[in-house]
């Protein structure tokens, strides 16, 4: 017996301890959030796109030139030269996936963008389209044609780009980009490392024109037209062209972010609005407030002493849940509130058919406490079949859904797997740690359900 | 048990709301919302006041658009649906919605979902309800398979899967109807609500077998009918009360909870009388119904 009471208090210590840090690490719920300690901060709720506004996008990634057996690699540098390029413009937690066709979910290769909080979706898609073009040109030969105009002044100008040709070194063969700043000036200056190849091929234009101007294009424009002293083969070279130090910044991401490996175009957008999303949350949680409160009220009435326990049993389950769901963590949709609401309705069902068997067990003359145990036993199998067969569902529409049906399986799933701790492990040991096993009126009373009252129970004796 | 005893009722009961439904299906049809075919959704809020319908028609016929299906939302918004766009197309259709800046708008949402994906998104559906049926055949035959006798276990599967098809087809038929008067579309939630109610009806089923399982295995072989009718009446209790806690909480998420998933509630609470409807008054009598046809055979 004493066993019994020391299991059931550790439950209730972890039990209320689980809850106490899903409050504690909710803004919208504790007045002294921004005051505490660093750890609670972390966890907040992950609220998906519909919820917390955004903008998602699909993208179609063109495979039909890479070998089938490079397609999964070049998928994954698309996607992390997506994620740097997203990165640079300060996205807070952007999710970047590739959707992998197949044999069985069908479709081609996708690249699957959610940018939480920009609503501005021509931004959005003009920060992820944006390749910068990085283009070296040596000076033209004397006797080439120039281009000049002579506007209505009389002033001739020449058209600069005639004077300089292109050379095969690009963006392409650049290794990385870093900002340094000049020790004299203080200017901020990009510096180049170039690959085996693009430093081999630096070399022999160094090589070729010392004494001429180089120029460094950048998305079509001369940024800086260094004139070149001796060969440079170490693959190093410097842009300096008058840069705020946040131009320089920029730059050296894009730089660095790279050219895309594989084309893409844009199939779908979607863009929510804040407003839309925070009136859904505040809507979703009302409802999630109201329908535990019925349940609640209903295991109460109808089962009594152990729908009581029941309903410790629920609250301990919304806890548990609402932690894992902070833990993982799960993205939050629309749809997977709604998951989550229907499994409180559902949670309670091995407990509904725990006490039924209980009560009927108990109704064929057994004393309380093997009505009690014989309920838990008997129940076990239609408990285990029926949970197994929502487990089964809820991995195939894991494994087949789109994202909307994922999030919507993963919570089901998990609270189908979080019910089976809370209502059958959670509820026995406080029925057992009742320690109630003298069967008298009052006691058959609390264990019994429905309409009936202790005259029924009586005549029924 | 009454229900076994008037099985041909209950029996010819289903079947007829099953037909109903499937008449429902064909002549009102099904509209496939922009998830499913592609298509955009604009959603705009007027602070000030909004423009008649047809004003913002007479604004939206000058671009080159072709049609666009225009609904109030709540007080002051529309609903702007139109052929998938692209975001030159897009910022077009929005600028010219203030009315050359007479009425003040402001973007609350926009969506627009191109025709492959769309079709793409349909086969998943597909392709996974009929990946759930498979999986669930073959789990009961498995979890059934001491009980083989009077009716053997992969007969409790088929049982499952014709009862659910009755779970989901009424719903749907109840939809049909529905979305003729209020022109609500099939979207990814439709096929999630489905995919629940599919769920749930199944683990009920799973319950009353249970039940037979036990009952069978303790020996009682006298008579497979009323075996059946007394696993029915212990286990109606549950099923009932197990049905009314999801409606708790469906009915509260209808009334209050978001927008996006009223219509969602409102389908799976369908979904769930029916479903529970038939664990009770559909599953058993087939179950009794298909031991005596063996009989006769």
């Amino acid at each position: 017996m004493k066993k019994r009471i020391i299991l059931a208090f550790i439950i209730l210590i972890f039990g209320f301890g689980v809850a106490f840090f899903v409050f504690k690490t909710e803004l919208k719920l504790n007045k002294n959030f921004e005051t505490q300690k660093a750890f609670f901060k972390k966890f907040p709720f992950r609220l998906g796109l519909d919820l917390s506004g955004g903008s998602h996008l699909i993208y179609k990634a063109d495979i039909g030139a890479v070998p089938s057996s490079e397609v999964g690699s070049s998928m994954n540098a698309l996607r992390d030269v997506i994620e740097r390029r997203i990165n640079l413009f300060g996205v807070s937690e952007p999710v970047v996936q590739v959707e992998r066709g197949g044999l069985i979910s069908g479709g081609g290769e996708k690249l699957i963008v959610d940018l939480p909080g920009v609503t501005d979706i021509k931004k959005a898609i003009e920060m992820i389209g944006q390749t910068p073009i990085l283009e070296f040109k040596t000076e033209a030969p004397q006797n080439a044609p120039q281009n000049a105009t002579v506007d209505k002044n009389g002033k001739v100008t020449l058209d600069v780009s005639s004077q300089f040709i292109s050379t095969e070194l690009t963006g392409r063969y650049l290794q990385k980009a870093t900002l340094e700043f000049d020790q004299n000036t203080r200017e901020p200056k990009v510096s180049l490392q170039f690959n085996n190849t693009g430093t081999k091929l630096f070399a022999q234009i160094t090589k070729d024109n010392i004494g001429k101007m180089v120029a460094i294009y950048l998305d079509g424009a001369p940024v800086s037209t260094p004139v070149v002293r001796e060969e440079i083969p170490n693959g190093q070279a410097v842009i300096s062209g008058n840069f705020t130090p946040n131009e320089a910044k920029l730059l050296v991401g894009r730089l660095n972010s790279g050219a895309l490996p594989v084309p893409i175009t844009l199939l779908s957008t979607q863009t929510i609005g804040a407003t839309l999303g925070e009136s859904a949350v505040k809507a979703g949680v009302k409802a999630a407030i109201i329908g535990f409160l019925l349940v609640a009220l209903f295991l109460i009435f109808w089962y009594r002493l152990p729908g009581l326990i029941a309903v410790l049993a629920l609250f301990f389950y919304t806890a548990i849940l609402l932690a894992i769901f902070k833990l993982l963590p799960v993205t939050l949709t629309a749809a997977g509130i709604g998951g989550f609401i229907i499994s409180l309705g559902m949670a309670v069902d091995a407990n509904v058919l725990i006490f039924e068997r209980m009560k009927e067990e108990i109704r064929k003359g057994n004393n309380i406490d093997d009505g009690i145990h014989n309920g838990f036993k008997r129940a076990w199998t239609s408990v285990r079949d029926s949970n197994t067969s929502s487990i089964i569902t809820s991995i195939i529409l894991f494994w087949l859904g789109t994202p909307l049906i994922k999030g919507f399986a993963l919570t089901f799933g998990l609270g189908v797997l979080v019910s089976m701790f809370s209502a059958i492990t959670v509820s026995r040991i406080f029925l057992f740690a009742l320690g109630i096993n003298k069967s008298n009126r009052f006691t058959r009373f609390l264990f019994s359900s429905g309409f009936s009252s202790i005259q029924n129970i009586k005549n029924n004796q | 048990m009454f229900i076994i005893k008037h099985k041909k009722i209950f029996l010819s009961l289903s079947v007829i709301l099953v037909l109903i439904s499937v008449v429902f299906i064909f002549t009102f049809g099904l509209k496939l919302g922009i998830d499913f075919k592609g298509g955009a959704l604009l959603e705009v809020n007027y602070p000030s006041g909004r423009p008649d319908v047809s004003l913002l028609e007479n604004a939206i016929k000058t671009l080159n658009i072709n049609q666009a299906l225009i609904q109030p939302t709540g007080e002051s918004g529309y609903l702007i649906k139109t052929r998938d766009l692209n975001e030159l197309e897009h910022e077009t259709l929005s600028q010219s919605l203030s009315l050359k800046g007479k009425y003040p708008v402001s973007e609350k949402g926009f969506t627009s979902i191109g025709p492959s994906v769309g079709s793409e998104l349909a086969h998943k559906a597909i392709l996974s309800i009929i990946f759930v049926f498979i999986a669930i055949i073959l789990f009961i035959t498995y979890a059934f398979r001491k009980v083989s006798k009077p009716v053997s276990s992969w007969k409790y599967g088929i049982i499952t899967i014709i009862t659910l098809l009755h779970d989901i087809i009424i719903p749907t038929g109840i939809f049909a109807l529905f979305s003729h008067y209020t022109g609500a579309e099939i979207d990814t939630l439709f096929v999630l609500a489905l995919l629940t109610i599919l769920g749930l009806s199944v683990h009920d089923k799973i319950v009353v077998f249970d039940r037979v399982r036990e009952n069978l295995s303790a020996g009682d072989k006298k008579d497979f009918r009323e075996t059946i009718g007394r696993s029915t009446s212990q286990t109606i209790v549950r099923s009932i009360n197990i049905t009314l806690t999801i409606i708790f909480v469906l009915v509260p998420l209808y009334l209050f909870g978001p927008e996006t998933t009223k219509n969602f509630a409102l389908i799976l609470t369908i979904g769930l009388f029916f479903g529970i409807y038939s664990s009770l008054f559909f599953a058993s009598p087939l179950l009794v119904w298909v031991e005596e046809w063996q009989k006769k055979k």
